[in-house]
């Protein structure tokens, strides 16, 4: 699977879930609502760079914090295709997975992204940043199976329908 | 083969015990799964796109409100009411508001949680569960939307970091200091893919109050969960809770562990983490003088009794110092009324407090304690991120019970030592 796009950055480490989507909106649940708060405790202007084709690159320990889906939920349905980062919180990674998003980890692609940025990640393991190529770890099987089922909701359709 | 606790547990959760191995992507059975007004609604429509209309074993799912309540607006009532209708549909277990508490602490309280469980939660505090020796992780609503269908979640077979605690802790020295003090040491992301386990004299000595301080901090290390071995101290404390048979595990000898820490709690000190990381820790002395508006006691961790009883002891007899609110939050309604009938709430509101019903609230920026621009809360809870209780241009300061009280009757930061020191009135 290959997804392409043009890189938005943002370099601090540790961002968390709480400037990337404040508490005060966890209450909502249309997720087009959502994508108004995206942002909203960080830098909201960085919702009006997104685009249909934007990748997302990161610094490290990306997503700390809440388990809130609202976050990925909100990047997902703002056009957001994929995240690059140095590395990522465990519960945000997941939800990432879990609704089709894929996050990669590559902290020399994440380096070298600059803001518009051509960036290409094919999920077999290598992240191509405007022609420069590196290596991924290849995602474990099940990962990547979700990636291409568009997440976790078709697995278990496919598990439920099966029993 | 030598295993670790953590291994040992997600073997008895698989379907081929001879897949967990470190790094590896295993399905894991949940003993139980959980979600609130936040993570469960979401996770509800999602169940519904994966095509269960029921879930895998109404015993073995508990809804809890508790983020949102009382409900502040109509949109956050709505949410309350589908998480009532949802679980009579389902015939799942619902604590009604006003009826339970702040979830995680319900959970342990009424005998929901035991060793060697597997606990989903919709909440990311879910590792609060490892007081108890279960691995409780906090997962998405999607995730959680899994479980309710399946009764299973995915799960890469984290490491573990042994923390070996030795010596006993000090005057004004807590639970909170012990985690603070690990989540110092490793950092924000130091726990990432590891589970922390709390083991060694100093570990055993503590408290299931004290316990769950610690567990419920581990995902500020960035870990999967936290837990205590089970021993006398969680033997006692479940009976009488539950019928739930369990064993105690331990880590074997021999088994691979990411890494050791050994901390002593003798030489540990009341610790603070500054504005705007859980990570950001320094003995409370470096924090001394730091003016703040407002002291929050209490959530899922730290509204224990053991927390009131602290709080207390420094409030009784004295006032807040003019200009200070504090807003104290027992965990759940047992423990409210508790604190009620030892006299600890009257010493509260006696010197100035507010008492909360038990509820999420602040601790999140949810309501019930939002901070304004300039203004500073020191909070027993367990995340300062900017923005987490209002204001992106307020501060929140973390400690434990002792020094937040100590820090509402002083205007600012203090050694608690030295409040305990003058006379009370």
């Amino acid at each position: 699977m290959i997804v392409s796009g043009r890189a938005v950055v943002i370099r601090e480490d540790n961002i968390d879930t709480d400037v990337l989507y404040p508490g005060a909106y966890l209450n909502i649940t249309d997720v087009e609502e959502m994508t108004k708060y995206l942002f909203d405790g960080y830098d909201p202007s960085l919702r009006d760079q997104l685009g249909g084709d934007t990748i997302l690159v990161v610094g490290r320990n990306f997503g700390a914090g809440s388990s809130r889906e609202h976050v990925p939920q909100a990047m997902r349905a703002s056009g957001i295709r994929a995240l690059v980062g140095e590395s990522f919180a465990r519960i945000f990674y997941r939800n990432c997975i879990n609704l089709g998003l894929p996050a990669f980890w590559s902290a020399e692609a994440a380096a070298t992204a600059e803001p518009g940025s051509t960036v290409e990640i094919d999920t077999a393991g290598t992240i191509t940043v405007d022609g420069r190529a590196f290596d991924t770890p290849p995602l474990p099987e099940f990962m990547q199976d979700l990636l291409e089922r568009g997440g976790l909701e078709d697995w278990v359709r496919a598990q439920v329908t099966r029993t | 083969m030598p295993f670790t606790l953590t291994e040992k547990i997600l073997r008895a959760h698989a379907d081929d015990p001879d897949t967990v191995v470190p790094g590896s992507v295993v399905m894991v059975r949940c003993d139980l799964v959980m979600a609130n007004d936040v993570s469960g609604p979401m996770a509800f429509r999602a169940m519904e796109k994966m095509g269960a209309e029921r879930v895998f074993d109404p015993e073995r799912v508990v809804i809890i409100p508790d983020h949102f309540i009382p409900a502040k607006d109509a949109k956050s009532a709505s949410l309350q009411k589908l998480l009532r209708d949802w679980s009579e549909a389902q015939g799942v277990t619902f604590y009604e508001q006003g009826r339970g508490g702040i979830e995680h602490a319900v959970l342990v309280e009424d005998g929901w949680v035991v060793p060697g469980s597997v606990i989903a939660g919709g909440d990311s505090h879910t590792c609060t569960l490892g007081a108890l020796g279960a691995f409780g992780t906090g997962l998405g609503s999607t995730d959680v939307a899994a479980c309710l269908a399946t009764g299973m979640f995915w799960q890469a077979v984290p490491g573990t970091i042994q923390v070996e605690l030795t010596g006993g802790c000090g005057p004004f020295v807590t639970g909170k200091d012990i985690i603070l003090a690990v989540i110092g040491e490793l950092g924000a992301a130091g726990g990432t893919n590891q589970v922390l386990e709390f083991v060694g004299p100093g570990a055993e000595a503590l408290s299931i109050d004290e316990r769950l301080a610690v567990a419920n901090m581990a995902v500020e290390a960035g870990s999967e969960t936290g837990f205590f071995p089970a021993d006398e101290t969680t033997a006692a404390y479940l009976e009488g809770r539950t019928d739930t048979p369990w064993t105690a595990g331990r880590t074997d000898d021999g088994a691979e562990l990411t890494a050791r820490i050994e901390i002593d709690l003798g030489s540990l000190k009341p610790l603070v983490s500054l504005p705007h990381s859980p990570a950001n820790v320094v003995p409370v002395e470096d924090a001394v003088g730091r003016r703040i508006d407002q002291a929050y006691i209490g959530n899922c961790g730290n509204g224990t009794m053991t927390d009131l009883r602290q709080a207390a002891e420094i409030f009784r007899g004295r006032k807040l110092a003019p200009g200070v609110r504090a807003i104290i939050v027992p965990a759940t309604q047992r423990i409210y009324r508790e604190a009620m009938s030892e006299g600890l709430l009257d010493v509260f509101v006696e010197a100035g407090a507010m008492v909360s019903t038990p509820t999420c609230g602040a601790c999140f920026g949810g309501g019930t304690g939002i901070l304004a621009a300039g203004e500073a809360a020191i909070t027993t809870t367990n995340r300062n991120f900017r923005g987490r209780m209002g204001s992106p241009e307020a501060e929140v300061y973390l400690a434990n019970a002792w020094v937040a009280a100590a820090a509402a009757v002083a205007g600012e930061i203090v050694d608690p030592a030295e409040i305990a020191e003058t006379v009370a009135a």
